[in-house]
C-alpha cells in the first residue's frame, strides 16, 4: 500500500514556522520540509533531535591524535632513533615539542574530514545522486511542507489552507 | 541598584586583613644576614651542604648570574663536582650564600608582586575586553557592561600598587629587578655586566617609573572616560555619548596594544633582563584576557544568583564560556610557540629561561598546562556544559589558579630561583589582593544601576539568545 501525502507550499518562512507549529499541535506527522535556505529554529519547531555530528568529530579527533602519536613514536623513536641535529630521540616525551605541530594537524585533519564524510553518509549525499525535492521552486523562494495523510484528507487540507498555504497538492509517496 | 552584601564585605575585609598579617609575618621571617639564614636552615634541618649544593646548582643555569660571573664555566663544573659528592669549589661558597640570602629576602616581595600583578592584570584584561565589545558594537554584551565597569574599577588601585612596588625596587628596598643593581653598570666592579649596560638606555630607574606612570595613565584615563560616558548615556536624550565611547574604545585599543606590550617587557620580562622574546607581550596579553573574561563570568554568575541581573540568560554565559575556552587555547598556542621555538633552536642565551623553569619549577611549569589547557579544553568543549553555572565556576577557578601559576612562573625563577614555595607569603598576598579586589569591585557595582539604560544595543542584548 502506498501512502498519500499532502504537499503544502508556502512563500514565507515565518508563515511556514507557524504552520509547522500548528500542524504539530493537531497531531499530524510532518514527513519533510523543503526550504531554499536554513530557517532558524525550524528543527526545534519540528521536534527533530539534536545532531550528534559534533560527538563524532571529537572521537575522530582522538583517532587522529592517536594515529599521529603512534606513527611518530614508531618512526622517530622505535624504528630508527637517529640523532638529527642533536634532538633527543631517546624517548617520545623528550622529543615531543617537535611532534606537536603534526599531532595538532592530524587531529584537525581527521576530525574535519571524517566528520564531513559522516555528514555525507548520514544525509545520503554523493555525486550523481538524483535530486529529491518535489518541486524545483523550493530551491529558490518557496517552502514546502509534506504531511502524511491518515484519515480525513479534506480536514487536513482545510487546516493547511488555514495556516497560509498558497498551493496544495495530494500525491502518492512511493 | 546593587547593595554590597554584608557577608561579602566581611569576607573581603577578613581576606584583606588575614592576607596582610600573613604577608607581614613572612616579611618578618626573612633572614637578615647570612648567619641568620644558616641558623634558620639548621633549625629546619637543612645542613650547610644541601644549601650550598642548591645555590651552586642554581648558578650554573640562572641567566643573570652565569653571564656576569667571571667563572660561568667554572660554576658549571662545580655543579658536576657536587653531583659526584666531591667538595670542590668551596672558595666560592660565601658568594653563593649571599646569593641565596638575596633570593630569600626577595621571596615575600616577589609573592606580593605576583599577586599584585595578577589582580591588576585581571582588571586590565576586562578593560580590554570591554573596549573590544564597544568597538565591535557587540549586540550580546551590553547587559554585562556594568559588571565589566565594576571590575575595571580595580585598575586604579591595581596600577598604583604596582607603581609603588616598582618605586620600592628603584629605591633598592628589595632586589626584585636584578638590572637595578648599580654595580652591574660600574666598570670597576667585578659584577660589571656589559649586557646590562647595553640595555641601560631603556632599563633605568627613572625612565622605568615614567613609563609605568604613562601606561597606567592611559588605562585609567580610558576607564574613567568610558565609565563617565556610559553613565551619562543613561540620562541622555541622544546617542552622542555612545558614539564618543565608541571612538574612545577604538583609540584606547590602539594605545592599549602598544602600552600592554611595553608593560610586559618592563614589568615581567625585565626580571630576566638577559633574556628576550618577541611574542612575550601577546603571551602576557592572552593570560590577562582569559583571566579577565573568567572573572566577568564569575561575577556575573554571582550577581545573577542574587537575582540582580534580570536580563542575563544562559546564552550570555554560554558566550562568555566560549571566550574562556577559545582564549585558553589561544594562550596555549602562544605559550607553545614561545616554548617550542626556543626549545627547538636551543640557543644558549635564550634557552636558559626555560632550563631554569623546567629544572626548578617542573610541576608549576608543566602543571599549568593541565590547568590552563587540558582542563578547560575538555570541560568547556561541550555546548551544554557551557550553560551550566557550576561547570563555569569550576572551570573559572581552575583557569584563574592556572594563570596565577603562569605569572608565578614568569616572575619567581628570576627573583627567588629554586627557593620557591606556595607558602605563607604567596597565599597571604593572594588573600590580601583578593580582599582588596572584591572590595573595590563590589563597591563600584553599588554606584550605578546594573543595567545600562539607553545603550542602543541594550534591547538586542536583553533578547540575546544563542
Amino acid at each position: 500500500m502506498s501512502s498519500k501525502v499532502i504537499q503544502a507550499m508556502y512563500t514565507d518562512d515565518d508563515v511556514l514556522m507557524s504552520a509547522v507549529k500548528k500542524v504539530r499541535q493537531e497531531n499530524h506527522h510532518i514527513e519533510e520540509v523543503y526550504t531554499p535556505f536554513p530557517v532558524h529554529g525550524l528543527d526545534k519547531a519540528m521536534g527533530l533531535p539534536h545532531t550528534r555530528l559534533a560527538i563524532t568529530a571529537f572521537l575522530y579527533g582522538c583517532v587522529g591524535l592517536s594515529v599521529a602519536v603512534s606513527m611518530m613514536y614508531y618512526i622517530m623513536i622505535v624504528d630508527w632513533p637517529q640523532n638529527i641535529g642533536g634532538k633527543p630521540s631517546f624517548s617520545f616525551l623528550e622529543n615531543m615539542p617537535a611532534f606537536v605541530p603534526i599531532m595538532f594537524e592530524m587531529t584537525v585533519f581527521f576530525a574535519a574530514h571524517l566528520m564531513v564524510i559522516t555528514f555525507y553518509l548520514r544525509s545520503k549525499l554523493w555525486p550523481f545522486k538524483e535530486a529529491e525535492n518535489p518541486d524545483p521552486r523550493t530551491t529558490d523562494d518557496h517552502f514546502l511542507m509534506e504531511v502524511s495523510v491518515h484519515g480525513d484528507e479534506e480536514a487536513l487540507k482545510a487546516l493547511l489552507l488555514e495556516t497560509g498555504a498558497t498551493e496544495i497538492k495530494v500525491t502518492e509517496k512511493h | 541598584m546593587y547593595t554590597f552584601s554584608n557577608r561579602l564585605r566581611l569576607f573581603a575585609i577578613i581576606s584583606f586583613v588575614l592576607g596582610a598579617i600573613m604577608v607581614g609575618l613572612s616579611f618578618a621571617d626573612v633572614p637578615g644576614s647570612v648567619e641568620d639564614m644558616k641558623a634558620m636552615e639548621a633549625a629546619h634541618g637543612h645542613g650547610h651542604d644541601s644549601g650550598h649544593g642548591e645555590a651552586t646548582h642554581d648558578d650554573g643555569k640562572t641567566a643573570h648570574h652565569d653571564e656576569h660571573k667571571t667563572h660561568a664555566a667554572h660554576a658549571d663544573k662545580e655543579h658536576h663536582g657536587d653531583a659526584h659528592g666531591a667538595d670542590v669549589g668551596h672558595h666560592d661558597s660565601a658568594k653563593h650564600d649571599e646569593h641565596k640570602l638575596a633570593q630569600l629576602q626577595n621571596k615575600p616581595w616577589a609573592a606580593v608582586y605576583v599577586a599584585a600583578f595578577f589582580f591588576m592584570m585581571i582588571s586590565l584584561g576586562v578593560l580590554a575586553f570591554y573596549a573590544i565589545q564597544r568597538a565591535a558594537q557587540a549586540g550580546w554584551s551590553p547587559v554585562l557592561f556594568r559588571v565589566m565597569e565594576g571590575i575595571t574599577a580595580y585598575i586604579i588601585p591595581g596600577t598604583i600598587i604596582i607603581i609603588l612596588l616598582i618605586i620600592a625596587s628603584v629605591m633598592h628596598w628589595n632586589h626584585l629587578f636584578h638590572w637595578m643593581e648599580p654595580s652591574l653598570l660600574d666598570p670597576t666592579s667585578e659584577n660589571y655586566d656589559k649586557l646590562t649596560v647595553g640595555k641601560s638606555g631603556w632599563l633605568n630607574g627613572t625612565f622605568f617609573i615614567i613609563r609605568a606612570v604613562v601606561y597606567s595613565g592611559i588605562w585609567i584615563a580610558y576607564r574613567q572616560i568610558s565609565r563617565r560616558l556610559s553613565l551619562k548615556q543613561d540620562e541622555a536624550s541622544d546617542n552622542s555619548n555612545f558614539k564618543k565611547n565608541f571612538r574612545a574604545a577604538a583609540v584606547f585599543l590602539v594605545l592599549f596594544l602598544i602600552s600592554e606590550s611595553m608593560m610586559s617587557w618592563d614589568w615581567i620580562m625585565s626580571f630576566d633582563h638577559h633574556w628576550f622574546s618577541t611574542l612575550f607581550g601577546w603571551y602576557v596579553f592572552a593570560s590577562m584576557f582569559v583571566s579577565g573574561i573568567t572573572v566577568i563570568a564569575l561575577v556575573t554568575i554571582y550577581l545573577k544568583s542574587k537575582g540582580l541581573l534580570e536580563y542575563v540568560n544562559n546564552s550570555h554565559l554560554h558566550d562568555l564560556a566560549k571566550f574562556m575556552f577559545g582564549i585558553s587555547i589561544f594562550w596555549t598556542y602562544l605559550w607553545f610557540s614561545q616554548f617550542m621555538l626556543i626549545w627547538y633552536s636551543n640557543i644558549p642565551e635564550e634557552v636558559t629561561y626555560f632550563i631554569t623553569r623546567i629544572e626548578d619549577y617542573n610541576l608549576p611549569f608543566f602543571g599549568m598546562l593541565a590547568l590552563n589547557l587540558i582542563f578547560p579544553l575538555l570541560i568547556l568543549m561541550n555546548s551544554d556544559f557551557k550553560r551550566l553555572n557550576w561547570i563555569i565556576v569550576i572551570a573559572g577557578i581552575v583557569i584563574l589558579f592556572g594563570h596565577y601559576i603562569d605569572v608565578f612562573n614568569m616572575v619567581m625563577p628570576a627573583t627567588v630561583g629554586p627557593n620557591w614555595s606556595l607558602g605563607m607569603a604567596e597565599i597571604g598576598a593572594i588573600l590580601l589582593f583578593l580582599g582588596l579586589f572584591i572590595f573595590v569591585v563590589f563597591t563600584t557595582l553599588t554606584k550605578a544601576p546594573l543595567l545600562a539604560k539607553r545603550n542602543p544595543f541594550i534591547e538586542e542584548s536583553k533578547q540575546f539568545h544563542y
